[in-house]
């Protein structure tokens, strides 16, 4: 059991690829997070339970899904840790699982003509494998 | 030099506007924009993921394809420029990533990263140079006070992408200084539209959109200028009535300061105030 | 016949846990010459050294190899050993065998093998090693300081109480540096120029103190002992000796609008100007970039005003030649240029300011006269927030990796003098770790808290952004609740990471004093010679050798005169034998050896000298001044034809140590 946690969380690190040990909790990302005010787990936290490797936390998460991947934490992040790619390997981890897509294609029928394709293309990357 | 241009697919579709005056305005400035055949979607988002190889693809065509036609690429769409940058960086330096595209496209003559991409405010700023672009401007855009609004993929991350400071941008200020405005600073030109919430969060959408354009409401910006389809469509679409202000493509104005005639765009809102 | 000695220490288990000494002296014993070999647990110990005199007379032993640690550690302990013996000192080699080897070899046996190739290298080496008698050179007593801040008042008062002379050199118009910029200083609170003008006093009256202000050094050349120094002193545009300072000129000059250096720009200044009230010399000087005179030809003012007819607009920089025994750098600091930090609205807003503008806003000399107002309105505000770690702690590329050390005391300086002085404005400070070790510091921090009721919150600023209301919105988060927040306030401090002087490299070049990555001066040992450069004759204080507070400036300033002292004490210092030297019949009298040598030792002389055919002949070669030689070898190397040799490491013995390992 601990083996199998141990085994899920190194693969996130993997998937993020960031050095998370070089992270000393100064929270500029989270301040400068436009999206932060939403967010359950602020992009500190997610890159602290990584580094802890609390995998409950993290994958109970909703943050991941309001984060934009605008990468203002990853520039404004005095280590170079990229909080954006944690988030990045938590929707990638909950979406590559069978039958886990995240948004319903069917919706799209309601929305409005002039939107641009890019948005859809973005939304079915992030939220749908 | 040949100008390899990648469209993108929001350009080729709801974005013509900033694509067909784009390409009125380099053939003017001596820099004629000549399509990539076959180009494919970049995938509007770059694949943080190492192990997101298929993801990279569409960006990867595109570099090779380009390298083999003389190695610039030009590019127009923020989010066009964040991908094609990212992963043409990813190929130059990581080795893993590298192999993996070269053996999945099967390139005669791996591609490491080569190809130099340019957006196109970048060959204006460091080919055509903005002194120049000044003195070729026929009608000036004078008294018009202009606010730029960058967003984050021309931005971020500044290391990879390096196309101006990243908290304190001044390439579309010069720009529009170039075209006889008055550019007007504003503090949240650099922070997200929140992108593609614009499907999937609406309200978090409006709410991001109203605070970008209270900061430049707040500094007397009577129009904005942006170069991303999507932040065009969330600042016009997701803005609350009371805070609506003109949003127009970068190249619309340049192709009015030039005295080009191009179509109209399709999304506008009221008139500069 | 020569007899070797040698002798392989333990370093305890340092050498001995990985190298095994018993084979390595069995090995050695084998070698021709070799008369005697042994290990000990501690060969530099009283025990070891005994050991060696021993061998040294049972054995007749006549040259010392000793397989030990760097040479830099006991080279100088195995010569004096060996002296008392009767050997010369440069008859003693050492093997490295425990940085070189057993520090950096885990395996035994191969770090064993190593240890006996470098033993062996080493034996090879000292059978051509020659008897060396060092020279002796001069000390010039008098001492030069570099920089007029508190480090180098400090230094420069130390070094004249104890009866030499010392020059300092400040290239701004008058001494005090960063510390008379500052209202306060922790922890005691004092008023920063009520300890420190009557310091600057003490300095310029002081008969052994020669101040040259507004003045940089152009060029060092020489060594320990004996420096040449070249001073610029930039021309004042005012004769110094006739002006009273009354300071008239100041006050009539039409242009005002140049900012002044001073006031970090919150004020701006005439064309003629004398940087601050208490500034010492009190004499003005003209800014000729921005004088009507020196610009257009027309204006004058000064002149006609001046009731001691002391401005002279014709004044040209003087250069100014001298000799010290010993040179003191104490250039201090800047701060970090926030242009990488847009996020932060320093460029955006007059209310954003850096921790050192705050004190020109509270200071009773500075722009406000000392009242706490937001530039941007002129009036006071009701909120303040402070920032830590701007730029400091940053590995990212765009401010510094190191701790600036002294923020998180001046950050709680700052706010409760805010609290104290108008317990109406709400303070804030947003902090990573708080860092006070000092004494009387942590509880100087929780008295910020505590009394004052400031408001300390774990966590960082994202962005500031201006607000229509004409305040600042700031975006930061709350670590310890686990929020995100949205603020208001009305001034934001960023407590900015500080960074060496402008120029500092410049000058360590021409000290050839070693600097790190950071542009701080290096210490020839961080623990046991923390106010030397590894440059013989050069000393550090304050701020060039790395972020430090009054105190520690002050202590360290005080540490280097004391150096500085014990070295003008010496009327003569022993000079390094190990100089180069000429082989007259091989010189082609090419001179690549002059053009390289730095120190300026090698002349061309003519002279009468046997060629290699033995025909006596007339020629130029070149001559080493053995004097003026550092030994650093770059002639040997220059030399086309192997003329130029070093004693000690001739080409001779370089190359028996070569072929050993080879």
């Amino acid at each position: 059991m601990v083996d199998k946690v141990q085994e899920q969380v190194e693969a996130l690190r993997r998937l993020a690829h960031t050095p998370l040990q070089d992270c000393i909790q100064c929270g500029r990302c989270s301040a400068g997070c436009p999206v932060a005010f939403k967010m359950d787990l602020l992009p500190h936290r997610v890159v602290w339970e990584l580094a802890q490797g609390n995998l409950e936390t993290l994958l109970k998460a909703t943050a991941p899904w309001q984060c934009v991947s605008c990468f203002a934490c990853q520039n404004r992040c005095p280590r170079g840790v990229s909080p954006a790619a944690v988030m990045e390997a938590l929707r990638l981890t909950a979406i590559r699982q069978q039958g886990a897509n995240k948004y319903d294609a069917a919706q799209l029928e309601h929305f409005d003509p002039e939107l641009p394709q890019q948005a859809l293309v973005a939304v079915f990357r992030k939220f749908n494998k | 030099m040949l100008y390899n241009y990648y469209p993108g697919c929001t350009l080729s579709t709801k974005a013509k506007a900033l694509d067909q005056a784009a390409r009125a305005c380099a053939a003017k400035l001596g820099f004629p924009l000549v399509e990539l055949p076959e180009w494919q979607c970049c995938g509007a988002v770059y694949p943080l993921a190492p192990d997101a190889i298929a993801e990279r693809l569409g960006a990867a065509r595109a570099l090779i394809s380009a390298r083999d036609k003389g190695g610039v690429l030009v590019t127009l769409c923020s989010a066009c420029h964040h991908v094609l940058k990212r992963v043409n960086d990813d190929l130059a330096r990581d080795e893993e990533i590298r192999n993996k595209v070269n053996a999945y496209l099967e390139v005669k003559e791996p591609y490491q990263g080569e190809t130099k991409v340019l957006h196109f405010l970048e060959v204006l700023r460091d080919q055509v140079g903005f002194a120049k672009l000044a003195q070729l401007v026929t009608h000036p855009l004078t008294g018009r006070k202009i606010g730029a609004y960058y967003g984050c993929m021309l931005l971020r991350p500044s290391k990879v992408l390096a196309f101006d400071d990243p908290e304190n941008p001044q390439l579309l200020e010069n720009f529009l200084q170039a075209l006889g405005a008055t550019p007007v600073r504003y503090g949240m030109r650099n922070e997200c539209c929140t992108g593609y919430m614009a499907v999937t969060n609406p309200g978090l959408c409006k709410q991001m959109v109203g605070e970008i354009l209270r900061s430049a409401r707040d500094e007397e910006a009577q129009a904005l200028i942006t170069a991303c389809p999507l932040c065009r469509y969330n600042l016009v679409a997701n803005a609350a009535p009371e805070q609506k202000v003109p949003v127009y493509y970068f190249t619309e104005l340049l192709a009015q300061a030039l005295g080009l005639q191009t179509e109209a765009a399709p999304v506008q809102a009221g008139g500069e105030g | 016949m020569q007899k070797i000695g040698v002798f392989v220490c333990w370093c305890g288990s340092n050498i001995a846990t990985t190298v095994d000494v018993a084979q390595v002296v069995a090995a050695v014993k084998t070698i021709p010459n070799v008369a005697f070999a042994a290990d000990y647990k501690y060969m530099c110990s009283e025990g070891g050294q005994e050991l060696i005199h021993k061998a040294v007379q049972d054995y007749q032993l006549d040259r010392i190899v000793v397989c030990s640690c760097s040479p830099r550690m006991h080279e100088a302990t195995f010569r004096n050993c060996a002296e008392q013996v009767g050997i010369n000192p440069y008859l003693v080699e050492i093997a490295n065998i425990r940085e070189q080897c057993s520090w950096i070899i885990k395996d035994r046996a191969q770090a064993t093998a190593k240890a006996i190739q470098l033993a062996k290298a080493a034996i090879a080496k000292v059978r051509f090693n020659t008897p060396l008698t060092p020279g002796e050179s001069k000390v010039v007593k008098r001492a030069l300081v570099i920089g007029g801040g508190i480090a180098g008042i400090q230094a420069a008062l130390d070094i004249a109480e104890a009866g030499y002379k010392v020059d300092i050199v400040e290239r701004q118009p008058a001494i005090g540096g960063r510390m008379a910029q500052l209202d306060k200083t922790f922890p005691t609170l004092d008023c920063s120029a009520c300890i420190l003008t009557p310091k600057m006093m003490d300095a310029a009256n002081h008969p052994n103190i020669k101040l040259y202000t507004y003045s940089e050094v152009e060029a060092v050349s020489g060594f320990v002992g004996n420096f040449e120094v070249k001073i610029r002193q930039k021309a004042r545009s005012v004769d110094a000796k006739r002006c009273t300072g009354c300071g008239i000129c100041t006050e009539k000059c039409p242009s005002r609008k140049t900012s002044s250096e001073f006031e970090l720009g919150l004020k701006t200044r005439g064309a003629i100007y004398i940087p601050f009230s208490q500034a010492l010399p009190k004499v003005p000087v003209i800014d000729r970039e921005h004088c009507l005179k020196f610009q257009t030809g027309k204006c004058g003012i000064c002149s006609k005003v001046c009731p001691a007819e002391c401005i002279d607009y014709t004044q040209q920089d003087e250069i100014i030649t001298e000799h010290y025994g010993a040179i003191v750098a104490a250039t201090g600091f800047d701060l970090l240029p926030l242009d990488k930090f847009g996020e932060y609205g320093y460029q955006d807003s007059p209310d954003v300011i850096t921790s050192l503008e705050f004190e020109r806003l509270t200071n009773a000399t500075g722009p406000t006269e000392g009242h706490l107002v937001c530039p941007s309105t002129g009036k006071e505000p009701k909120s303040v927030i402070i920032v830590s770690c701007v730029g400091s702690r940053d590995t990212s590329g765009r401010g510094k990796t190191y701790c600036s050390k002294i923020c998180c005391m001046y950050n709680a300086k700052q706010a409760m003098y805010i609290r104290e002085k108008y317990p109406q404005i709400d303070v804030t400070v947003f902090y990573i770790d708080v860092r006070t070790p000092g004494k009387a510091f942590d509880e100087f921090y929780r008295r910020a808290v505590e009394e004052f009721n400031v408001h300390y919150i774990k966590g960082q600023v994202g962005k500031v952004l201006k607000d229509a209301r004409g305040g600042l919105t700031v975006f930061a988060s709350d670590l310890l609740s686990d929020k995100h927040l949205m603020l208001h306030a009305d001034m934001v401090i960023l407590a900015t990471a500080v960074k060496p002087a402008a120029g500092a490299r410049k000058l360590a070049t021409m000290l050839t004093a070693s600097m790190d990555n950071d542009d701080f001066f290096t210490e020839a040992h961080p623990k046991l010679r923390p106010v030397e450069s590894p440059t013989a004759g050069i000393f550090l204080a304050g701020m060039c050798q790395g972020p430090k507070d009054i105190p520690e400036t002050v202590s360290q300033a005080g540490a280097a005169a004391v150096k500085v002292v014990g070295l003008l004490a010496k009327d003569k210092l022993r000079t390094n034998p190990c100089v180069a030297h000429c082989q007259e019949n091989i010189c082609s009298g090419c001179l690549a050896c002059e053009k390289v040598c730095p120190y300026g030792a090698i002349t061309a002389e003519t002279k009468t000298v046997i060629n290699l055919a033995g025909v006596k002949e007339q020629r130029t070669v070149a001559v080493v001044n053995q004097t003026l030689c550092q030994g650093c070898g770059a002639c040997t190397v220059a030399c086309p034809a192997a003329a130029m040799d070093l004693k000690g490491f001739s080409n001779q013995e370089i190359l028996a140590e070569v072929d050993a390992l080879c």
